[in-house]
């Protein structure tokens, strides 16, 4: 039993902290870190504690100071890089997926890339089509990079360990609506190793995969399943590269159903990917055809009087897990958006039962 | 500066056998600016490079076997058969490496010197690249952290008025040079001949201020590229130069103005030019022979690096 309780943005505070304890080639930068504010308080204090070298503010350049990022692993250091939303990153694409990406394997495994980049991915209060996008599939498409998507603060702690001590470029996924939930977090060194994916929650019925935000949504979702009598297996995926996918594979044959919980849009979406490799590898054992519950193909809308029917809920999971039981999908119980108003204020800020423990 | 030109002579004659598989771009009439900014470099120093790079690699003094490898796919090659012409890399003269995007290997190289800083390390960093990379967002950025941090970064432009088939003025303002819009950023900056390689080694006095704690800078070299944008040919027919513009650069080829100096000084006869060429040959000899004689790599080398 752990005992100490840390919000998620506090796991990532210590975790960066630690490393940057531990190891004199690693240091942090990013627009905003040693400002008062602290990206949400995830970075706040470190530069006082490790210095101006070590921890420091840059230009408003992503793309050269990734490429500067990735010019200092090349001498040995291991590089922190924070943005505050993804969509900075996205001026960036060439240095991450052109040379971070490939620089190991294009000169034969001589150079190692040992960087570690943090993307916050944003949602509510009208963070619109610009501060909210999850855009994980891109970055696992890209081989060469891993992808790190926590959802409790024990893994938010352990996972960024293990990427800043990874010797590849790292793509760190921070959904917003994550930094204030909490958990148990042991103190000290610790990592989660890369490519396992944790069962959440044990159950027979219909497998659900998720990550990230996602999986709190999931697990919303199994209490009421619960109450229906339904007991749903959720694997939180936690990193998407690399990844095993052989206890999605055994939860399926168990299940029969699967249900895909995904925080970005649909097409070419990573519930995608996990839907095709469990109808390569099971489709025998597949009762029913899995489902994705995804964002629609639609840029996020600012205000909330769209954005209330842009994000799919604990309900649509519910329904989605109702359609692969081959329960009634057309009462009004299984229609997920009957009941929200468009003014709706509840919707745009984090779900008050998501506080955790987690 | 001779070798480079013998080498790449090499690689233009072999390269129509077919063997050699992977875009290659020649630096055959600007060697000067390689030779004149490596001789000034310490085994410490790093230089990186774009696609245009065999001349920064030999001038840096990168393995010729593991050039020639390279080039034909080989398991011995620079970058293990996985890199090709446009990926050259040689760590044991902290030759950090080159990439064909262009602009991409500037933040890079100024990162490689930054990090040298953050260790307390003296080493000049060379970054090498052309006309058309000042075009690029990245360049400016980079130049800009460079001089925010006072990087001993040395930003070397070989001028070759085109970039691919488009000429310099459809592409920038006829109003300005590309060492006049680099001052902007607050570096140090000038224009020099690219074609003299004693004038180009004058950067020696640049590069030793940078060892002094004097902060970055951009040379431009005004030079000319005399074969295709890439591959082993001419390109004239393509009609986008003219033979006028050829010839008249063609006629300030680097190699035979320096051996007119050397002459003229007494520094070198005709005999002495011979061994030279001799020596050359026989190292690059040596270097096919390798290449040719290197394995191709085992197929379980297809997924190897992919994470270190």
């Amino acid at each position: 039993m752990i005992n100490r309780q840390l919000k998620f943005s506090e796991a990532i505070h210590e975790a960066i902290d630690i490393c940057l304890e531990r190891d004199r080639s690693t240091y942090l930068m990013g627009l905003g870190v040693p400002d008062a504010i602290g990206v949400f308080g995830t970075t706040k204090g470190l530069q006082e504690k490790h210095g101006k070298k070590r921890v420091f503010d840059m230009p408003v350049a992503e793309n050269a100071m990734s490429g500067v990022a990735l010019g200092s692993c090349l001498v040995g250091m291991r590089p922190i890089m924070t943005h505050m939303r993804l969509e900075f990153a996205m001026t960036a694409m060439d240095q991450i997926c052109n040379q971070a990406a490939k620089w190991h394997y294009m000169f034969g495994g001589q150079s190692k890339v040992p960087l570690t980049i943090r993307m916050l991915v944003g949602r509510g209060w009208g963070q619109g089509p610009q501060h909210s996008q999850s855009l994980h599939a891109w970055f696992a498409h890209i081989p060469g990079l891993k992808v790190v998507m926590p959802s409790t603060p024990y893994d938010a702690k352990g996972l960024l360990i293990a990427s800043i001590e990874d010797d590849n470029p790292v793509i760190f996924f921070e959904h917003r609506w994550l930094h204030n939930i909490h958990g148990p977090v042991p103190e000290g060194h610790y990592t989660v190793p890369l490519g396992q994916p944790r069962l959440v929650t044990e159950g027979g019925d219909v497998t659900i995969v998720a990550a990230s935000y996602a999986t709190l949504e999931s697990i919303k979702a199994a209490r009421e399943l619960e109450r229906e009598g339904i007991k749903a297996e959720i694997i939180d995926l936690r990193t998407l590269v690399p990844r095993d996918d052989a206890a999605i594979l055994a939860s399926v044959h168990k299940t029969g159903r699967l249900v895909v919980v995904d925080q970005g849009t649909l097409t070419g979406g990573f519930a995608g990917e996990i839907v095709a490799r469990v109808t390569e590898q099971a489709f025998g054992a597949l009762k029913a055809a899995p489902i994705r519950v995804a964002l629609p193909d639609i840029p996020t809308p600012t205000t909330r009087a769209l954005s209330n029917y842009y994000y799919p809920t604990p309900r649509h999971i519910v329904a989605a897990v109702h359609r692969t039981l081959g329960m009634t999908s057309d009462d009004a119980r299984d229609d997920p958006w009957a009941g929200i108003e468009p003014g709706d204020k509840t919707l745009d800020v984090p779900d008050k039962s998501f506080t955790g423990p987690f | 500066m001779l070798k480079i030109r013998r080498v790449e002579e090499r690689v233009q004659a072999l390269y129509p056998e077919g063997d050699m598989r992977c875009p290659t771009h020649f630096s055959i009439g600007q060697e000067a600016v390689a030779a004149g900014i490596c001789r000034n470099l310490r085994r410490e120093d790093y230089v990186i490079s774009a696609h245009r790079s065999h001349a920064h690699y030999i001038g840096k003094g990168g393995n010729l076997r593991a050039m020639f490898a390279e080039l034909y796919g080989k398991v011995d090659g620079c970058a293990s058969g996985k890199g090709g012409s446009m990926h050259l890399i040689d760590l044991s003269v902290n030759f950090l490496g080159c990439v064909p995007i262009v602009g991409s290997t500037i933040p890079i190289g100024v990162g490689a010197a930054f990090g040298a800083m953050l260790q307390d390390r003296a080493a000049v960093t060379v970054i090498f690249f052309g006309d058309a990379a000042t075009e690029t967002g990245v360049f400016h950025e980079s130049v800009n952290f460079a001089a925010v941090h006072h990087l001993p970064v040395l930003f070397v432009c070989e001028n070759n008025l085109y970039s691919v088939n488009t000429p310099l003025d459809v592409r920038q303002p006829g109003n300005r040079t590309i060492a006049e819009l680099a001052r902007g950023h607050g570096i140090r900056t000038s224009q020099h001949d690219g074609q003299l390689v004693e004038t180009v080694a004058a950067a020696a006095d640049v590069i030793a201020s940078m060892r002094d704690n004097g902060g970055p800078a951009l040379l431009e070299f005004m030079t000319y590229r005399w074969l295709e944008h890439c591959g082993p040919l001419g390109d004239l027919h393509l009609g986008y130069r003219s033979q006028e513009e050829f010839d008249a650069w063609s006629a300030r080829c680097p190699i035979r103005l320096y051996r007119k100096v050397l002459e003229d000084d007494g520094m070198i006869d005709e005999a002495a030019h011979v061994a030279m060429d001799a020596e050359i040959a026989a190292e690059i000899d040596d270097a096919v022979a390798f290449a040719r004689k290197s394995p191709f790599p085992e197929r379980t080398e297809l997924s190897r690096h992919m994470f270190a």
